[in-house]
């Protein structure tokens, strides 16, 4: 695993890849950016919370217009994983306003971003349908 | 005497595109011509508080060093999308707080030939190791990689979020929501964009982020507004053709975005115009079924249906069926962005939040022409930035 490297923090490679959130131990609260204090109770306490892989899409887009630099076409998703909303891209998919319906089930699943001069591999993650 | 705020003077520039003219320009134009509206000179101001999104901080000593350095307090706004209500609040509480009896308020931008708005992001660095960085720990750039923070993506995602929360299906209700907007915007002059447009045009126009395709996405344009406002008890030692022309702010509001599960994942535009608009009723004392026009932020297509709702214009869960019976054209019950809103008028940022207040007073003292909501005597503008900012102004003309 020592040349991988997750996309972003709170992405837990290895077997059962999956998100890890900073939950406010007073009210609960799910945080996936490095937190000063919780922006719900502004308690001061987090604990890591494992968050589901399975969820729903709440909601979604298809971008085809962006800044120079970003991929485009790709789907864009808000999915209840289990109670705690994540954005993510819905992956594995046309970018089809056919392929994608709201109210999808979706799980987590991971992709190599690319690696770096060290050989060190950037790993990303999306929802594919379930 | 009591501690209500008029706006006396207001004016806004006809939105497009000035190659030849700097945001000074247009935010002199309009400030003076503001002034002149309500038959004041800068000298009479107490306080000015100016927006200009894009241009480095400073630009209302910078409008000042050209129409007026009388050496009052200035404030230099930025709140996104609600810099110009923003603008437009600071000069109502100085005035309310008894500080200054007149104060005006300018909002400015130059945006023709901007391309989109919160799109862009820093680069991943090839080639070299990866470095996790910011408060994400990312790698490289997160935007269409972790979905997208971009403007036209999220206002699209609140769209189909609202439809799927309340069981609707027909997506077509947003380019419908277009199609009347650029139908109003043929009877503004002041508009970036005065064609109308049929469905198709819309539906079939480059597509930018499903389903808002490019018409149905706020217009980048170049233009200014300002607004002069003037205490209750000043007002009254001014002449009636000016007492009769001032329009009361009978609620002047500004909310943030309280925490909700999802809040930072999905913007919410929902909970803090809500907000907004029940403490702006309250104040008003003013129900949505009294208002006669509104101007609300159409920043996309998909934006205007979820504010049906969270403006009470409607029942909760009701903003298809509402638009749908035609509620929202000019010539229905509740007349919505009669201006041809940000997707015809244009969008120059700090310029919207005053250029709303400037439409809805043009109807309420019965000066619009062609496109005057007969007989208007309440009316809102609404404003939201994202980060988030709502601002609501409850607007009454003065019955003299
Ligand atoms: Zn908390």
């Amino acid at each position: 695993m020592s040349n991988q490297i997750p996309f972003v923090d709170y992405l837990v490679l290895g077997d059962h890849p999956h998100l890890v959130a900073n939950e406010c131990t007073a009210c609960g609260a799910r945080f996936f950016d490095r937190r000063n204090a919780c922006a719900g109770c502004s308690g001061t306490e987090f604990r890591k919370a494992d968050v589901a892989t399975d969820g729903e899409i709440m909601s979604f887009t298809i971008v085809t217009f962006a800044a120079p630099g970003v991929p485009v076409p790709f789907v864009s998703a808000i999915v209840n994983c289990q109670g705690t909303s994540v954005r993510g891209n819905i992956i594995n998919v046309e970018p089809s306003p056919e392929s994608v319906t709201m109210g999808q089930k979706v799980t987590l699943a991971t992709y190599p971003l690319g690696a770096d001069e060290n050989g060190v591999e950037a790993i990303g993650f999306g929802f594919q349908p379930a | 005497m009591s501690d209500d705020v008029w706006i006396l003077g207001i004016y806004m520039t006809k939105f497009g595109k000035y190659p030849d003219r700097d945001t000074v320009d247009l935010a002199a134009e309009a400030v003076l011509a503001a002034l002149k509206d309500g038959g004041v000179s800068m000298k009479d101001m107490g306080v000015l508080a100016a927006g200009c999104l894009m241009d480095a901080p400073g630009i209302a000593q910078r409008i000042q060093k050209q129409i007026g350095q009388t050496g009052i307090p200035a404030y230099n706004v930025s709140n996104a999308c609600a810099t110009g209500a923003t603008a437009l609040k600071t000069a109502i509480m100085t005035v309310k707080s008894g500080e200054a009896d007149f104060g005006l308020a300018v909002g400015v931008e130059k945006l023709a030939g901007a391309g989109l708005l919160g799109g862009a992001g820093k680069s991943g660095k090839a080639g070299a190791s990866w470095e996790p960085q910011g408060r994400f720990g990312e790698v490289m750039e997160t935007e269409g990689r972790i979905g997208t923070s971009g403007m036209p993506g999220t206002f699209a995602q609140i769209g189909m979020e609202y439809l799927h929360t309340y069981g609707a299906t027909d997506f077509d209700v947003f380019a419908k929501i277009s199609e009347k907007n650029h139908f109003h915007s043929t009877l503004n002059p002041l508009a970036a964009y005065t064609k109308a447009m049929s469905l198709d045009q819309i539906k079939n126009d480059i597509m930018i982020a499903y389903p808002n395709t490019r018409p149905m996405c706020s217009a980048n344009c170049d233009g200014a507004a300002a607004a002069v406002v003037v205490s209750d008890a000043k007002l009254k030692t001014l002449s009636l053709e000016q007492q009769r022309r001032a329009i009361k702010v009978s609620a002047s509001v500004l909310t943030t975005d309280p925490y909700e599960e999802a809040c930072q994942v999905l913007p919410n535009v929902n909970t803090l115009t809500r907000n907004a608009a029940k403490i702006a009723y309250e104040r008003a004392g003013i129900g949505p079924e009294d208002l006669d026009l509104v101007e609300l932020h159409d920043c996309f297509a998909t934006a205007e249906l979820v504010h049906y709702d969270n403006l009470m214009l409607c029942e909760e869960g009701g903003a298809v069926d509402f638009f749908e019976s035609g509620a929202t054209w000019r010539t229905g019950k509740t007349p919505v962005n009669v201006s041809g809103g940000l997707q015809s008028k244009g969008h120059p940022i700090a310029a919207t939040g005053i250029a709303n207040i400037w439409e809805i007073c043009h109807h309420l003292r019965g000066e619009a022409g062609p496109r005057q909501i007969e007989g208007a005597k309440v009316g809102l503008a609404h404003v939201i930035g994202l980060g988030s900012a709502c601002g609501i102004h409850v607007l009454e003309r003065s019955g003299l």
